[in-house]
């Protein structure tokens, strides 16, 4: 663990930057007050019940069984469940990355992670029914199956443009961050 | 609602966890707040950055970029500021179905909507953390080019 001035060092820095902002523009002190306020709610009442979940996940799913149900050679039951695990999720994308972290130190495969960050972006079912009803059903589905054509190809390609060193340094980071 | 359920099933397994165990359930919850710590570094940065991009980038400047049918520029103007901007699901969607209700074009909506939800750029602190910079920024790149493509065929799919 390094020194926690030095890990803080970035958020002292935004934080003088935002200073500077709202000193200069005054204009906009406002609305980046009320928004910084409404964020942080947001995320303070979305992450917790998140990292509760990935605590018990990690303590209660051995390694084994996530290997089998996601891991190399999990084939479409492995794509399937990146799928519904991301569909059935809640919450803006930032949520996703612990979860894909420890789903990482499980042994889960690196393309059915990023079909997992895929669905968790864009096939959330509480946003397709909000999509739904405020865009037309004929704009949702048309989205809907592309994303998911999408969402495989993206996958594909990066899992095949990342160096394969750089994949298993990913899955060494993630025993340190899940 | 969503986050309800979430609160309910986090409520639920913690209790099943605590019934089976009470020594693994206090790991599980010593490691939940371990790596929430871990990462709350990244969460204050993307919050600072998320304020400052939305107060210049508001609900009506959006507007102004959807609201015209721009073609090919509105559509870039359009998914730039998707990528950029992080607005939840229940502001975005009745923001854009009442802009499209004005006669913003479909595929600027639809391109403003998939970027919104593919691409992250205030949130790439908290995803190199995890991903690293070349997986991360090489995601939002191919999303980025996919909200693209997606955009024009809902557009073509919107017009049949």
């Amino acid at each position: 663990m390094k020194p926690l001035l030095r890990r803080y060092t970035v958020v002292l820095v935004a934080m003088a930057v935002f200073v500077v902002f709202l000193v200069l523009l005054p204009v906009y002190q406002g609305q980046a007050l009320e928004i910084l306020s409404f964020q942080t709610k947001t995320l303070l009442l979305v992450i917790p019940p998140i990292f509760v979940l990935l605590g018990l996940l990690d303590v209660w799913v051995p390694r084994e069984r996530m290997i089998r149900l996601m891991g190399e050679g999990s084939g479409v039951k492995g794509v399937m469940l990146a799928f519904l695990l991301g569909s059935f999720a809640a919450g803006p994308l930032y949520g996703a990355f612990p979860v894909a972290a420890v789903l990482m130190k499980k042994g889960a495969s690196f393309t059915n992670i990023l079909i997992f960050i895929g669905a968790w972006s864009t096939t959330k079912i509480p946003m397709l029914l909000f999509e739904n009803s405020a865009l037309g059903t004929r704009f949702t589905l048309a989205r809907l199956a592309i994303d998911i054509v999408g969402i495989v190809v993206i996958a594909m390609a990066i899992k095949a443009l990342l160096p394969k060193a750089e994949v298993e340094e990913l899955y060494r980071q993630a025993e340190k961050l899940g | 609602m969503d986050t309800f359920i979430l609160y309910l099933a986090a409520a639920l397994c913690l209790a099943w966890s605590f019934a089976k165990s009470r020594g693994k359930t206090r790991i599980a919850l010593k490691k939940a707040w371990k790596s929430f710590e871990n990462i709350l570094p990244q969460f204050f940065v993307v919050l600072i950055l998320v304020a400052l991009c939305l107060s210049v980038l508001d609900t009506e400047t959006i507007s102004l970029v959807l609201g015209k049918d721009t073609g090919v520029w509105g559509v870039l103007a359009a998914s730039l500021v998707g990528a950029i901007t992080l607005i939840p699901g229940f502001v975005a969607f009745p923001a854009a179905a009442a802009l499209m209700q004005g006669g913003a074009g479909t595929v600027q909506i639809a391109a403003f909507v998939s970027s919104l939800m593919m691409v992250g750029v205030v949130t790439l602190p908290l995803e190199i953390k995890y991903f690293g910079k070349r997986a991360a920024l090489l995601r939002n790149l191919l999303a980025y080019i996919f909200s693209l493509i997606a955009a024009v065929w809902v557009g073509w799919v919107v017009r049949l």
